[in-house]
């Protein structure tokens, strides 16, 4: 019993260890009494190539260019995601940012908790009242809203236009109203470029682990390809991998999401619905730093740069100059209100 | 052909299922609670990727994937044969570190925490295009008898009837002399090879690594060793049917029939049918999970 106490505690030791050894930390900062924003990352933490990478961005820029302190945090598995926020919020920074819809909560309660710090939440979940509005976040919480239903409009009419077949494909992740916001505006955009087209939607499963699935979403696409598909739009985070591995073995296109995906499967990917978390987070301390900044729900569309689709020297190819054209014109009827995006299905 | 769409799609569903369950059909006909199949496929994909990675060579991944599942193994066993540690307990500790050490040497060796770069896989690219094209890979022929030869193995060995003393009255099976410690050793670290096979396939088919990327399958095999009540073959069945269900999923959801969550039930219901006792008695290895001798 002795040894294995040993044996554990040897475990533990290393472990701890590692947690030291881990990549987190602050970044270069300019020194003199400045802008204290404290960032706290979702699972999966930096690298994760989207989400994560874009506040990163977004929070550095606003480094460079105001110099603002920036400290960021890293939570493992689990509940030490609400620790993040308070201790950065305990600490008396200006500005706390949580990384994915999954700090709602923890966000709400601190933001009432701390009323003199301002908040802001990435993909914050709006809670409807029984009224059937939505509530208002606390006032000094800033929930940052994306449009992905007028990016993946947009990328809905690309597939429709260049897949040459009346069927497209849709792999979501996990089968919830968020993922369903993304299928309802790129049907639109199908519907509106090509009345008589078929949407395929397909999702991996109905829980988490469902945006982390590569194999599932390979015979998803595989199934999808094979029924005459030509493009898919993926909305289904790791998942998603897995569809462009399809779209590489049967040569055929896939969609990415969230960020531009273009290297994952270079020449089999027609382009990203981006979500410019960047933006949203460098406008939200810009504003704080201007003192211009409220609580209140922030909604980053087309109009305001917040979302959009990837076209660049990589995949200009792929793309003709008249669908281009057609694209923003369609962008340009979304800004000016002549186009309504449902966010529903 | 449609038919045999769904064939190649349920085979290729299935292998990592039949890999895994086989390695938790062995340790627990030894007396070993397999609760950590997910952390050794887990770990098997990801050294797989790391081999495959640094080697260029599939080959070399499939080595490297299954060090991993063995070393992951030895930790298991040491710490449930030798130190006598809860089985399930060390199960879930087993799958929690996996999930963290994975992630931890994929940020450090691949500075993402998400997924790894583009490795080599089997079959040259282009002939998986065609329906049947996955059977150039080496590893769907070894899933496919994988179940069969440990039929043959736990049956008509003698090795086989030592696991099978030791699963069920390993003080019996010492009285004759039978290394009971020695059996399970090497039974949990078989297990862990198998099952790792499982991730290896996942990873090479993926030509990557993702963060948790196996996504619970660990546990679907449990459930078809279980659902096959601890035999190889039975279980390998179970496994082909859990396949066959979730193809049915991919294919019926797009037809949108039947709401996508009942058919996601299909495996776990079918377990919670078969160890209720419905479909024939189901009695596990009287010493499974034992830890006193």
């Amino acid at each position: 019993m002795r040894k294995l106490f040993g044996f554990i505690g040897a475990l533990l030791a290393v472990h701890v260890a590692l947690l030291f050894v881990h990549p987190s930390g602050a970044a270069a900062v300019p020194t003199g009494h400045a802008l204290e924003v404290g960032v706290v990352f979702d699972l999966g933490g930096r690298g994760d190539k989207s989400f994560n990478d874009g506040a990163y961005i977004g929070a550095m820029r606003a480094a460079k260019e105001l110099g603002a302190r920036v400290r960021f945090v890293e939570p493992g598995e689990g509940s030490d995601r609400e620790a993040g926020l308070r201790l950065l919020a305990a600490e008396g920074m200006d500005l706390v940012v949580g990384v994915g819809f999954i700090f709602t909560d923890d966000l709400t309660e601190l933001a009432k908790e701390y009323p003199t710090v301002a908040f802001a939440g990435v993909d914050y979940a709006v809670t409807i009242g029984p009224d059937g509005n939505p509530v208002a976040p606390p006032k000094n919480l800033a929930a940052l809203k994306f449009r992905e239903e007028q990016g993946s409009f947009l990328v809905g009419a690309l597939a429709a236009l260049v897949g040459d077949s009346k069927k497209v494909g849709f792999v979501g992740g996990m089968d919830s109203p968020l993922i369903h916001k993304f299928e309802a505006g790129y049907r639109a955009g199908v519907k509106q470029v090509c009345a008589d087209c078929t949407v395929i939607a397909q999702y991996a499963g109905v829980t988490p682990e469902a945006f982390r699935n590569p194999g599932r979403g390979k015979e998803l696409a595989l199934s999808q390809y094979q029924q005459g598909v030509n493009v898919i739009y993926h909305a289904s985070g790791s998942t998603g991998l897995g569809v462009f591995e399809a779209a590489r073995t049967l040569k055929k296109f896939g969609i990415g999401v969230d960020a531009d995906q273009y290297k994952e499967a270079p020449g089999f990917v027609l382009s990203s619905m981006v979500k410019r978390v960047d933006n949203a987070v460098f406008d939200v301390i810009r504003r704080v730093n201007a003192k211009t900044f409220t609580g209140g729900i922030y909604s980053f569309g087309l109009a305001e740069d917040g979302v959009g689709y990837v076209y660049d020297e990589h995949n200009k190819a792929l793309i003709p100059d008249a669908v281009r054209q057609r694209l923003e014109a369609l962008k340009a009827d979304i800004v000016a209100g002549r186009i309504t995006v449902p966010a529903t299905r | 052909m449609s038919l045999l769409l769904f064939l190649a799609q349920t085979v290729r569903i299935a292998i990592p299922y039949l890999f895994a369950a086989a390695g938790g059909a062995l340790a627990e006909r030894a007396g070993i609670v397999s609760l950590t199949l997910e952390g050794f496929m887990l770990g098997g994909a990801f050294g797989a990727v790391l081999g495959a990675h640094y080697a260029g060579s599939a080959w070399i991944g499939v080595v490297t994937g299954v060090s991993a599942g063995l070393a992951l193994a030895l930790v298991h066993a040491l710490c449930t044969i030798r130190y006598k540690a809860d089985h399930v307990v060390m199960g879930v500790a087993i799958n929690l570190f996996t999930v963290g050490i994975t992630r931890f040497f994929l940020q450090l060796a691949f500075g993402s925490s998400s997924n790894s770069p583009r490795v080599v896989g089997f079959g040259a690219d282009g002939t998986a295009a065609s329906t049947f094209g996955f059977l150039l890979n080496p590893l769907v022929w070894l899933g496919i008898i994988v179940m069969p030869a440990l039929w043959w193995l736990v049956q008509k060995t003698t090795f086989g009837l030592r696991v099978r003393a030791v699963g069920e009255h390993p003080q019996a099976a010492a009285s004759v002399g039978v290394p009971v410690s020695r059996v399970r050793y090497v039974a949990v670290l078989a297990s862990g090879a198998l099952a790792a096979l499982g991730g290896v396939y996942l990873a090479l088919d993926q030509h990557q690594f993702t963060d948790s990327m196996t996504a619970g399958r660990g546990f679907i095999a449990l459930a078809a060793v279980i659902f096959g009540r601890w035999d190889p073959l039975r279980a390998g069945v179970a496994c082909l049917l859990f396949a066959a269900a979730e193809t049915l999923q991919i294919q019926l959801q797009a037809a949108q029939l039947i709401p996508s969550q009942f058919v996601a039930m299909i495996p776990y219901v079918l377990t919670i049918v078969a160890v209720a006792g419905v479909v024939g008695r189901s009695t596990p290895p009287a010493a499974l999970g034992r830890t006193t001798d």
